[in-house]
């Protein structure tokens, strides 16, 4: 083991963040991150997935034949998936409405198949877990940063609990009905994005061709 | 003491080792607004022009005077009309009494001074605003302060209602001049228009004071609809019944953005454009050509449930944004596509879109910001396509 339990853990968070640095899974950070509440549930939901997923595949990948590793990885996530998306639908009735078809997207989530390919196709069982937990912790705090914002200068709302009163219930801020819709949350990730690889310039990209310079100063 | 040599006295503490070093942008900002820059190309290809970027972009904002002039005019005309029938009030009506003015709409001065009352806070925010981003920037990646920005801070007070509050103007230039622009590395690297991304931004992020029926007029319980909203809802030939005939919305005395509404006085500024070689002929004629052939199609189409359909091409010309796009955003070199055939097709693509938003897309009454973003994104593929095309082209002739 290279790494240990801890470090699988953080990684995640910041230095190897599926989101920010693998830029995988951005389509559900894009739907579900205008409410702290529903973002959170599906956090929640794609960390348990992906733990799981990493470790029954993990279990099975000596068993698993290489030609239909996929396809066998996909009937264990889609399983867990479903389990999930029942538990919401019994227990969060109201969230899993508003999670919607997303629940069900968690299996085309790319950091789900994404570890299961590249972690738990290769490792133990229990450190595939750990894997998962860590790679959904990560995939969570960038949700949780993403729609704090959008939720409170959207709704002027936290959890949807008021902090700034809006204008329409009598209260001075004015919400910004931008960060309302989905592709605000380009704008968002985006300038995290920007402000992580200023705070580690390591995680910057090698730039693919180089641009002349016309001018000497 | 020469102005020369009090440059030349101060230059030495901003360049290299110098003790202001870090803000040599803005000692070069100052210096090269004044004289003619030191700087020359030192790599192939070398082309001569007497016309460097800072010309060019002093050159627009030549060309938005007329909108300015008329802009001044006809907001502060508006404003005095609605004020002759619901009275006078905020600050700005305080200083017109003070000043002993009156709020007589057929006095054009008066409409002037108060329509300037409306104009300068909304500029000098968008100019403060923007401007100190830029020159974050600027210092920080140690580029220039480029004059691109008189340009887009121009453009972008040009496109406000003149009720925009002045927070929000603020947080749209900073958009538009960061996202639209600085990210993508500065001016000549934007492949969007920033006062354009700043616009949208507001207009998406605050709905409720960039459209609607009563941000246009800045009087307290004005409501009226614009043109073109007029146009959506009873059709363009019920334009004349709402005391809008075609002769105002050329001459441009209707609701509408502070600068935007006056079709002549965005011409003006063409001719001039188009003398000076600054804006290419070929992207007007495309987007003349796009909207007037879509707009022709869909009144041939024609509709029962949607009078937008039956609305023709010179209506759609001087109605809206359409006439201060195609003149002063359109032809902005940098986001606009790069190669001859590229601009026709560049251009048509955005008068097509224009149309189709106007007329299609129920929820957007006017298309013209949206319609040029678009083509903006596309302009790089336009171009792509156009090499490519050629260079099949002699491949096969050298085969």
């Amino acid at each position: 083991m290279a790494q240990t339990y801890r470090s699988q853990l953080i990684d995640p968070l910041v230095d190897n963040n599926p989101i920010t640095l693998q830029v995988l899974g951005i389509c559900s950070a894009l739907a579900v991150t205008s409410s702290m509440q529903v973002a959170f549930v599906m956090a929640l939901a794609v960390t348990l997935v992906t733990a799981f997923s990493s470790m029954f595949i993990s279990m099975l990948r000596n068993q698993i034949p290489s030609s239909i590793r996929i396809i066998v990885q996909m009937v264990i996530i889609a399983s867990l998936v479903i389990v999930v998306d029942q538990l919401l639908k019994a227990y969060a009735y109201e969230i899993s409405k508003t999670l919607s078809v997303f629940v069900g997207l968690i299996i085309t989530n790319c950091i789900v198949m994404g570890r299961a390919e590249a972690f738990a196709m290769k490792n133990p069982p229990i450190a595939s877990f750990i894997d998962g937990i860590g790679n959904g912790l990560g995939y969570g705090l960038l949700l949780m940063v993403v729609s704090v914002f959008r939720e409170l200068f959207g709704s002027g709302s936290l959890f949807g609990i008021t902090i700034l009163p809006t204008v329409n219930n009598g209260g001075w801020y004015v919400p910004n009905g931008l960060l309302l819709l989905p592709p605000s949350a380009f704008f968002v990730i985006g300038l995290i994005i920007w402000g992580i690889r200023t705070w580690k310039p390591g995680q910057v990209e090698e730039r693919e061709y180089k641009i002349q310079t016309v001018e000497a100063h | 003491m020469g102005l020369r040599a009090f440059f030349d006295r101060l230059e030495p503490q901003f360049t290299k080792g110098g003790k202001y070093e870090k803000y040599f942008p803005l000692y070069e900002m100052v210096e090269s607004f004044i004289y003619t820059p030191k700087t020359v190309t030192t790599v192939a290809p070398h082309a001569r022009s007497y016309i460097d970027m800072k010309r060019i972009m002093t050159y627009v904002v030549l060309a938005t005077v007329p909108c300015i002039l008329f802009g001044l005019y006809n907001t502060g005309l508006q404003t005095n009309l609605a004020i002759a029938e619901l009275g006078p009030s905020g600050w700005r009506a305080a200083i017109i009494e003070a000043l002993g003015i009156g709020f007589n709409p057929a006095n054009p001065l008066a409409n002037m001074l108060h329509g300037l009352l409306y104009f300068l806070p909304i500029y000098i925010v968008t100019l403060v605003a923007g401007g100190i981003f830029e020159v974050i920037f600027a210092v920080v990646r140690r580029h220039e302060v480029n004059e691109g920005f008189l340009v887009t801070s121009m453009l972008y007070t040009l496109i406000m209602p003149a009720t925009a509050p002045l927070w929000q103007v603020a947080l749209g230039i900073i958009f538009g001049v960061v996202i639209g622009k600085e990210v993508f590395g500065g001016t000549g690297k934007n492949f969007l228009n920033p006062a354009l991304v700043g616009r949208a931004f507001l207009y998406f992020a605050y709905p409720a004071q960039m459209s609607g029926d009563t941000v246009w007029t800045p009087v307290d319980g004005f409501s009226g609809a614009t043109a073109l909203a007029v146009g959506a809802s009873d059709g363009y030939a019920a334009l004349p019944a709402h005391g809008i005939t075609w002769m105002d919305a050329f001459i441009g005395t209707i609701q509408g953005c502070l600068g935007e509404t006056s079709t002549i006085a965005c011409l003006i500024g063409l001719v001039f454009l188009l003398a000076t070689r600054i804006a290419n002929w070929r992207l007007i004629v495309g987007c003349l050509a796009g909207m007037i052939a879509f707009s022709s199609l869909l009144n041939w189409i024609g509709s029962d449930s949607n009078p937008m359909f039956a609305m023709p091409w010179y209506w759609h010309l001087v109605l809206g944004g359409y006439a201060f796009g195609l003149v002063f955003m359109v032809t902005e070199p940098v986001s606009a596509s790069h190669t001859n055939v590229g601009r026709y097709i560049y251009g048509a693509l955005i008068g097509f879109m224009v149309v189709m938003i106007r007329v299609i897309n129920p929820a957007f009454p006017e298309g013209m910001m949206l319609a040029i973003l678009f083509g903006n994104v596309f302009a790089p593929l336009i171009d792509y396509f156009v090499i490519q095309a050629n260079i099949k082209r002699r491949a096969k002739r050298n085969a």
